[in-house]
């Protein structure tokens, strides 16, 4: 009998910890999937089937796709109508580009005051430079609602900024802040722009500081530095940056509902409108299925680049 | 005239202009002088080197050439031109960077071009002037690749390329074979020194690498800690150490202390403990009897026997204690009696023909009066 010492009963048992090995990663990358799959996938492919029902006054409000025909064949019937409506009424349209436009704007925004936030950063005194990019996370430990709960405090009609300048005497009466197209773009903003820091950072920090010595060095002002090199070698943070913020803003909800006015219109508002107040299911279902192939798009742009930059 | 006027070296020539004037500088981060109170003329056309293990403050100096540190106190003139305050891309000066500094996004005839396109120079002289770089570099045929795409070796031509384009008076290489293997840095040297010539520039180079100094160079300074310590040809340098830290740092030296007890004309006569006796050595100055001071040998002055030689100015006897064959040379340690280890070097060549001399024979080691040297500092 071979003791598990000898040299065939070690590479039995080599071969039996590779096997649990190969297990362990295939687990490993299992989990996520099964995840994905659970909890992204599934509610996908349903929200998909409901988007091509049609509306039902009953439980659930949707018709089925599949029905017992005469004679007892399957009949299956899909309705494209709910898609038609979305390119029809220019209301869905309206609301899409709407938040597209709005969700670029922010992102040029926060890009604008990011940058400049991320370049500060690793330029700080070495032990600065954690201190400070604690004070970007540090809003994420106050809830998100409250964070533009708070925002209306400041901005609406006797809010903090209207009294304030109330009192300095600039303004005779209140101006309106609150339920503009500013305080959305405000809002945010102000929500995203640690999405926008954080990655340019990122980049910025692994930088080589002689390359900008070297930019120096043939002739290159700091102004020129900057275009001609940092700019061009941070353009995977700014990619990854943008994305993060203008992904997540095109579908915002929260901060068009409670800071934005009547005319804000944003395609998660439009999408919350049809399911909770006008209960049509398959329509709301639509625009989530369009607003997802929407911003599939920019995503695979973002993931060619990263492949591209690894190949170089 | 009475025949032909000896050439003078530039910096031997008082009428000559330097192209480079370090005056009286210093730099210090927080308490530590990193350059202190340096004076140096370079002149034109120079291979200078700056030797020093690390921490002696040449790469400073060096950064406050090209205009990365901005000195504490005293100046800097280049061309006869105060560039003190002047930012480094203001300088007539380029560098090359020990990194090598490549523009990862850009290719490489890309990175060759970068200062001249700063410079606006028309595209069709950048093009000629990148590809005139890429062939004397020999990297034709390679402009269009990136800096990851290169060998070490190759970034380090394509470093140096981008900072001659410009046509500098003077470039300045920050430890430029540091990075590369030994036999590719031997070629490369010579490498170097050709172009240098060729081309004319003044080079000043921030090495810690005795050997590459002595071989590259037209004059080096020696530096510990934030000051030169010499200033000289490579074999002024080698030959005549003027304090013990440069006998010590360049090359394997013996070196004995003692005092001086008598002077006759310009030989010394020193009471050395630790050699056990009293050594003969040429003196540079009078020197009162009494000054401490260390005479210093280079191993290959030392003669050795294994019989008692002729008599010679210094002769020493002990035992051999370690014996090296290093292929050209061998190398012996001998104990003499002041409790000191002399070290002599003999070619192999020489060698072959002499006594054979093994571990624990007595020998007797002997050297001129010439080929030693006082240091009194």
């Amino acid at each position: 009998m071979p003791s598990p010492f000898s040299s065939k009963g070690v590479t039995r048992l080599g071969q039996a910890l590779r096997r649990r090995l190969r297990l362990g990663q295939g687990a490993v990358a299992g989990i996520p999937l099964l995840w994905l799959t659970l909890f992204f996938g599934l509610p996908f492919l349903i929200i998909a089937r409901i988007s091509l029902s049609e509306v039902v006054i009953g439980l659930p409000p949707y018709s089925d796709l599949l029905s017992w025909a005469e004679e007892g064949a399957l009949q299956l019937r899909l309705n494209f109508a709910n898609y038609m409506l979305l390119w029809q009424d220019s209301l869905y349209f309206d609301a899409f580009t709407n938040s597209l436009r709005i969700a670029a704007t922010a992102t040029l925004a926060c890009l604008l005051i990011g940058y400049p936030m991320a370049l500060g950063i690793t330029r700080a005194r070495e032990n600065l430079r954690i201190p400070l990019l604690m004070l970007v996370i540090l809003p994420f430990w106050t809830s998100f609602l409250i964070r533009i709960y708070a925002w209306i405090g400041i901005l609406k009609g006797n809010g903090l900024i209207n009294n304030f300048l109330l009192w300095l005497g600039v303004i005779d009466e209140p101006l309106a802040l609150l339920h503009t197209d500013f305080a959305v773009y405000l809002g945010i903003v102000y929500a995203y722009l640690p999405f926008m820091v954080l990655p340019l950072y990122a980049t910025l920090s692994r930088m080589d500081a002689s390359l900008l010595e070297a930019a120096a060095d043939l002739g290159c002002r700091p102004v020129c530095a900057f275009w001609r090199v940092t700019v061009p070698l941070s353009m995977p943070g700014i990619v990854a940056g943008s994305l993060l913020v203008f992904v997540p803003a095109v579908g915002e909800f929260v901060i068009p509902d409670l800071l934005g006015g009547p005319d804000s219109l944003m395609i998660g508002k439009v999408l919350w409108t049809e399911f909770f107040n006008n209960r049509d299911w398959p329509v709301a279902a639509s625009v989530a299925v369009a607003l997802l192939a929407l911003l599939v798009v920019p995503v695979l742009l973002f993931e060619r680049s990263r492949e591209k930059e690894q190949d170089a | 005239m009475a025949g032909p006027r000896p050439e003078l070296e530039a910096w031997q020539d008082p009428s000559a202009a330097p192209l480079v004037e370090i005056r009286n500088v210093t730099k210090t981060f927080g308490e530590h002088y990193a350059v202190d109170d340096v004076s140096l003329s370079i002149y034109p056309g120079e291979f200078f080197s700056l030797l020093g293990a690390s921490g002696c403050g040449k790469t400073t100096l060096l950064r406050v050439l090209a205009g990365f540190e901005k000195p504490d106190k005293g100046s800097v003139l280049i061309g006869g031109h105060d560039v003190t305050g002047l930012p480094p891309y203001s300088r007539p000066v380029n560098m090359m960077f020990q990194s090598y500094a490549l523009f990862p996004h850009l290719s490489v005839a890309d990175n060759i071009a970068f200062g001249l396109r700063q410079d606006r120079v028309p595209r069709a002289e950048i093009n000629d002037r990148v590809a005139d770089m890429l062939r004397l570099v020999k990297l034709e045929g390679y402009g269009g690749r990136k800096p990851d795409q290169l060998s070490g070796g190759q970034r380090q031509r394509v470093a140096l390329a981008r900072a001659l384009v410009k046509q500098p008076q003077l470039l300045l290489l920050d430890e430029p074979l540091g990075a590369l293997d030994r036999k590719l840095r031997e070629h490369t040297q010579f490498e170097l020194v050709n172009l240098q010539q060729r081309l004319g520039i003044t080079f000043i180079m921030v090495t810690h690498d005795q050997e590459e100094a002595m071989t590259m160079s037209t004059r080096m300074a020696v530096m510990n800690e934030g000051r030169i310590r010499q200033v000289g040809t490579p074999s002024e340098i080698y030959e005549h150490p003027n304090n013990r830290f440069v006998a010590g740092f360049i090359g394997a030296v013996n070196q004995f202390e003692g005092r001086v007890v008598d002077q006759q004309g310009d030989t010394l006569t020193v009471h050395s403990d630790d050699a056990g006796a009293e050594l003969r050595v040429r003196a540079q100055h009078d020197v009162i009897p009494g000054t401490p001071l260390a005479v210093v040998v280079r191993p290959e002055k030392v003669r050795i026997f294994a019989e008692p030689p002729p008599p010679c100015d210094n002769g020493l006897t002990g035992t051999v204690e370690e014996i090296a064959y290093l292929g050209d040379v061998s190398i012996y340690h001998l104990r003499i009696a002041g409790g000191a280890l002399v070290e002599a070097q003999l070619t192999n060549r020489a060698r072959r023909g002499a006594a054979p001399l093994s571990w624990g024979d007595q020998a007797w080691v002997c050297w001129n009066a010439d080929d030693a040297v006082a240091l009194l500092e």
